[in-house]
């Protein structure tokens, strides 16, 4: 583990790397880009001057147009699942919970799916994003409700609930493709998660969610550690634990089924990056919690990079996370069944 | 007479439909080492919970210092109660010392850090209880006496005016449990306050409590000394053994011996 004195160091090292990734990764793909001419394009953009007329005239639109809303969005997607990880690993005292192995994704799925085939514009471009809230929210009562006795929820019960909820919202899902005919294609692609066409709204409202979750999340952080301790020692060192779990497991809630409303299903990001944190800064949420949102961002724009300007053709984000972050899974989680941490 | 530290008027508390304390009227005072005994469901740990505040009654008052418990703040009561629960709750790999330095999180506002007289209790704290050594130690990685010590530290590093030992001690080797017991007396004896402690074993309540509440069923059947109390009479009664009860001079203290046959 970090000694305290270093972890100012480890934060400014996540954001430069984070900075870097976005330049390095924008300068990839069909079109290369110079990252110099990248570098002079976004500080041209941000202080509002010209952009040098050195530079090719098509390089600003392939970057503010095309490329920075994509890269953007996955960036704060990836942090924002990294905070929705830290949060449910932290409330429900397990380091195998994250929006994908609880079924919440697959919830978030299942409505924002519904409202996809169903047409649903009621409330403007908010529907998926509701239905997937609705969907988010429902599925995390169901399976907390399968796996706790006494307020309490053991690893492997937590884990079992996920999945059997999962299964079912997957057949759900199942059935709104069979109904869904010719719009089936858009359903199937969305699913497998795809930061393709991201525009500059996806990046506006992916930043407000996440900013709100991380802001709100830092607020409790401190709490968050006393929780850890179970509801009885914590309330008897004066957190309010019942309100402080219900207020954390929704806003968790929340930003992953923006996050999923947005890209689709991507899942294991929210479980390693916080486990491979906490070995690096400690178990304390008010240093992991910046830690995993940084690494996050930097993590899933690695892998929608390699995925898009790399790799030959295309992979679907949410099944290149799938296959790195499954076996994963399933280390964390042989080393638990041994005793190990 | 001064004014009592709890005084609980015909309170009545039920988990669901199961009602596990009736009628029950207790008054505790200040400076005291109170023992809670009983057979298992009697009620004891549910009683603490109601010292506590963390659960509530559902007919009859709580007063806590003349005021109602219900209408204290969280925070501030967690400056004046403090809980040493059997178990550990250890899930992440905080250390000795993050973790007793949590029992000071009641005392510093939400965005500061703790000042050097935070640290200073911390580290004197955890001297007494004799895991300065551990203190960069995870708790995770402790033995089950090391960390209890860390928990009992943590509890203390609160300050409180009351603190609340439910079977503390019941997972542990002889030798570690009379060495709580004992560091939680002398804090008592020097530093004064009042000790709550549900415990098992009848000699360790009769060694170290200056009062016993005998639980049966969700009522008091007796409150008193130990040697009024643990009567065999009041015994026999409450769990249904034969014992003899007398003064222990190598214990220093009344005793209980059971009949096993």
């Amino acid at each position: 583990m970090l000694k305290p004195t270093c972890y100012p160091i480890l934060i400014v090292g996540l954001v430069i790397g984070i900075i870097a990734t976005i330049v390095v990764s924008t300068g990839m793909g069909y079109i290369h880009i110079p990252v110099g001419d990248v570098a002079g394009v976004i500080l041209a953009k941000i202080t509002g001057s010209s952009v040098d007329s050195s530079i090719n005239q098509l390089y600003p639109v392939v970057i503010t147009d095309v490329r920075l809303p994509r890269i953007l969005t996955a960036a704060i997607v990836g942090s924002g699942l990294a905070i929705a990880g830290v949060i449910f690993q932290a409330i429900l005292l397990n380091p195998l919970a994250d929006p994908y192995t609880l079924g919440v994704s697959s919830g978030a799925a299942f409505g924002a799916a519904l409202a996809l085939v169903m047409n649903i514009s009621m409330l403007g471009n908010f529907s998926v994003g509701l239905f997937a809230f609705a969907g988010a929210v429902m599925t995390l009562f169901a399976v907390l409700y399968l796996s706790s006795v006494d307020g309490r929820y053991s690893s492997n019960t937590l884990i079992l609930s996920g999945v059997i909820v999962a299964a079912i919202l997957s057949a759900g899902i199942g059935f709104i493709k069979h109904l869904a005919d010719e719009q089936v294609s858009v359903i199937i692609f969305w699913l497998m998660g795809s930061f393709a066409s991201k525009t500059w709204s996806d990046v506006g409202i992916t930043l407000l969610f996440s900013v709100f979750t991380f802001a709100l999340a830092m607020f409790y952080s401190r709490d968050l550690n006393i929780m850890s301790l179970g509801v009885r020692t914590s309330d008897s060192l004066g957190v309010d634990t019942v309100r402080t779990r219900k207020i954390m497991l929704t806003v968790a809630s929340l930003i992953t089924a923006i996050c999923v409303s947005v890209s689709g299903v991507i899942g294991f990001i929210g479980l390693i990056i916080p486990h491979l944190m906490r070995f690096i800064t400690g178990p304390d949420n008010r240093k992991l919690l910046p830690a995993s949102c940084l690494a996050g961002g930097i993590l899933l724009l690695w892998a929608d990079t390699i995925s898009r300007a790399i790799l030959p053709s295309e992979v679907p984000i949410g099944v290149l996370t799938a296959l790195v972050g499954g076996p994963f899974f399933c280390y964390i989680f042989r080393q638990k069944q041994l005793g190990g941490k | 007479m001064t004014m009592p530290l709890f005084s609980l008027t015909d309170i009545s508390c039920a988990y669901g439909s199961t009602e596990v304390l009736h009628d029950l009227n207790l008054t505790l005072k200040i400076n005291t080492f109170y023992g809670l005994v009983g057979p298992n469901g009697s009620g004891k740990t549910t009683l603490l919970d109601l010292l506590m505040g963390s659960h509530k009654p559902s007919k009859g008052t709580v007063c806590f210092q003349s005021t109602e418990l219900r209408k204290w703040d969280q925070r501030q009561l967690a400056k004046e109660i403090a809980l040493v629960p059997q178990e550990f709750g250890f899930n992440f790999d905080f250390t000795v010392k993050e973790m007793v330095l949590m029992g000071r999180h009641p005392h510093i506002p939400r965005f500061a850090n703790p000042t050097a007289e935070d640290l200073a209790i911390v580290d004197n704290i955890m001297a007494e209880l004799g895991i300065g050594d551990l203190q960069n130690r995870f708790v995770t990685q402790l033995s089950g006496g090391e960390k209890q010590r860390v928990i009992v530290a943590r509890a203390l590093a609160q300050q409180t005016e009351v603190l609340v030992l439910d079977e503390a001690t019941s997972n542990l080797d002889i030798h570690h449990s009379i060495h709580i017991f004992q560091v939680v007396k002398n804090r008592v004896a020097t530093k004064g306050g009042t000790v709550i402690a549900a415990i098992h074993d009848l000699n360790f309540a009769a060694a170290f409590c200056d009062e016993i509440i005998l639980l049966e069923q969700g009522k008091v059947a007796a409150t008193g000394p130990p040697e009024t109390v643990l009567t065999p009479e009041g015994l026999k009664a409450v769990f249904g053994i034969s014992c003899q009860s007398y003064f222990n001079e190598f214990s220093n203290a009344y005793q209980v011996a059971y009949q096993y046959a």
